[in-house]
């Protein structure tokens, strides 16, 4: 008896925003952009620079909407029926369950888009504290006794994922290092680690704002943006004598795109990443670009570091994920461990 | 307990307990709440005036506004036909329902909404049939209103049962007996006896409704403008290291505490002879 009211009630809902939706889509597309947790200021200027693009080209008007939160989580959203037109996410291994377990898009998606759907890079740096008090210069430093280090939950946080990585790849490749040598440095390092956050961003904040620990493993921008925009002269990177190319990957969802009729303008949205125009806004926002000529312009702010990949170092994100943090994986057994 | 002696002992502890009730208030209670009102002010008037006019934070206020409208008096309804019926009639199974009214209350707000993501998401029992027919429920509107309900199910009816249950079925009968019908017995004797306990139900049922976090966050699919609630929307804001604007927005949700006790309190010292009142006036038809 109950649940009729609420059911008409439902009906009701659903007629008026699938009609606010047509006389919308009259004039205006709309597209959503389901991304990770560090890029909503990026997003944020880059969605308005998009907009003017499209309009100055096509007449057409564009609105994107934004959902951010730790990669995993989001991706899984996707999963679960978000309807994102584009999803630009932390790590490939996110946006292959949109294949593996959404079905929603083809399998080989990470070759549709130059530099592996990749427009823009980050690494993996240290963040400290003003004058460094701990002396941390290299990852070696991070296991020592009373060091406090604040990274996320590689469960949850792609960024984590690529701090484990590097820390592990870092480890592997000191002289004698072998899994074994780099198992036990990471068992080491997470022995330093006193809060676990879900999202990159909830570890900035502990680090920054609630001021725990000593240093904070952070994705480059992110450590760029605690430092000149949050609190100048508290902070200061560290940069490792190696860490890992971070390739932050896009696409777009087909299944959702053709539901919506938006594949030509979220094609174009993709694009437009790796355009000059794209590429300054996301150097801007401290991501490493792509295009050599805009990347000139920043070598200041983006210092040479000795990097692996992913698909040197361990052989593909499928592996890796496999290996660490899959359930049983080595993640679990350091973790496990305390 | 009329001895000098033991008084003065008790006067102390008396005093002891007031100091630490008190002490423990401002600590845990009020100081939370002056931060909140301080960081929100902190950059003047303007900012937090700006804040609030932001259209995201414009949407997240409607989208809240509207989700208390349609979750409260679903549950208004629902509270007063189960308090009714668990009251008024002896059926096989009441005791059931009595516990399936606050499994909300022992259920985790996040395995609340992540029913809702297995029966409605894309891969749930209705997944497929919804998105073929282009209906959406989760990340969607109809999904925070669903998990909304669930949360504040059992405000209404946990308040209306003792109340109803200290009143007793007489009066009801006697209605029933001089040839009222069903609904005249309603709204004339149950009606005037419970009003007070049914405000305060809703009362608290609405300011759960409008600060429900963690339901809503899972269903929600946190799109800015959209989907976003206004606590949702204070996460944002603070995740954006905007934490002027956060405060802003959360002093809205705080002045709705106020609110609510405000009116709680009015509601407690008017109730006592108001219910008199009508009780008399119940009690001659």
């Amino acid at each position: 008896m109950t649940f009729l009211p609420l059911r008409r009630l439902l009906l009701l809902l659903t007629l008026a925003t699938m009609t606010t939706a047509a006389v919308a889509a009259g004039k205006t597309v709309t597209l959503l952009n389901v991304s990770y947790d560090p890029t909503r200021e990026f997003y944020d200027a880059f969605n308005a620079a998009f907009a003017t693009d499209w309009k100055r080209r096509t007449g057409g008007s564009v609105i994107i909407n934004q959902s951010h939160g730790g990669s995993g989580k989001q991706a899984r959203a996707i999963i679960d029926g978000l309807e994102a037109d584009v999803a630009t996410l932390a790590l490939g291994y996110d946006v292959d369950a949109l294949s593996v377990q959404g079905h929603l898009i083809a399998a080989d998606w990470q070759k549709k888009l130059p530099y592996n759907s990749t427009p823009y890079t980050s690494t993996i740096v240290f963040l400290v504290r003003t004058g460094n008090p701990k002396g941390i210069r290299d990852w070696g430093d991070l296991i020592k006794p009373g060091v406090a280090v604040i990274t996320p939950n590689p469960k949850t946080s792609g960024g984590a994922r690529w701090n484990y990585l590097a820390a592990w790849a870092w480890a592997k490749s000191r002289p004698g290092g072998s899994d074994a040598t780099a198992e036990a440095f990471v068992k080491a390092l997470y022995r330093n680690v006193p809060v676990l956050d879900s999202g990159a961003r909830g570890s900035t904040m502990t680090f920054v704002e609630r001021g725990i620990g000593d240093v904070l493993l952070a994705w480059e921008n992110e450590a760029l943006l605690a430092v000149r925009e949050l609190g100048a002269g508290k902070f200061q990177i560290v940069i490792p004598s190696q860490s890992i190319l971070a390739e932050p990957p896009v696409t777009i969802v087909d299944r959702f795109v053709d539901k919506h009729g938006t594949r030509a303008v979220a094609e174009a949205y993709l694009r437009f990443l790796y355009a000059p125009e794209g590429q300054l806004l996301a150097a801007q926002h401290y991501f490493r670009p792509r295009d050599v000529a805009v990347g000139a312009k920043y070598t200041g702010q983006f210092p040479t570091v000795k990097l692996v990949t992913i698909d040197q170092a361990f052989g593909g994100w499928r592996a890796a994920q496999a290996a660490h943090f899959a359930d049983g994986g080595s993640f679990d057994r350091i973790y496990e461990a305390y | 307990m009329s001895a000098a002696k033991p008084r003065s002992n008790q006067g102390f502890g008396r005093a002891a307990l007031v100091a630490l009730a008190l002490g423990y208030l401002a600590l845990f209670l009020l100081l939370p709440f002056g931060v909140v009102f301080a960081q929100a002010f902190s950059r003047g008037l303007a900012t937090y005036l700006h804040a609030l006019t932001d259209p995201t934070a414009r949407s997240a206020i409607w989208l809240t506004l509207t989700v208390a409208a349609i979750a409260v008096p679903l549950n208004l309804v629902f509270g007063v036909v189960a308090a009714w019926t668990v009251t008024k009639y002896d059926f096989r199974g009441k005791s059931a329902l009595i516990t399936l009214i606050d499994l909300p209350f022992a259920v985790s707000p996040v395995i609340s909404g992540l029913i809702y993501v297995l029966l409605f998401g894309a891969h749930g029992w209705f997944g497929e049939w919804l998105y073929a027919h282009d209906i959406k429920v989760i990340f969607a509107v109809p999904g925070i209103v669903l998990a909304t309900v669930f949360v504040t199910f059992p405000f209404v009816a946990r308040e209306l049962i003792p109340v109803m249950q200290a009143q007793g079925r007489d009066e009801e009968e006697t209605a029933l007996s001089l040839g009222a019908t069903g609904w005249q017995t309603f709204r004339r004797v149950t009606l005037p006896n419970i009003r007070w306990g049914l405000l305060y139900g809703v009362l608290l049922c609405n300011a759960r409704a409008m600060g429900e976090f963690g339901a809503v966050s899972v269903v929600s699919g946190h799109i800015r403008g959209l989907t976003n609630t206004m606590p949702l929307h204070v996460e944002i804001l603070y995740n954006e290291y905007n934490a002027t604007a956060a405060f802003a927005v959360a002093s809205l949700l705080a002045l709705l505490a106020i609110v609510t006790l405000a009116a709680r309190a009015a509601l407690e010292s008017r109730a006592p002879e108001l219910k008199r009142a009508t009780k008399t006036a119940g009690g001659h038809p």
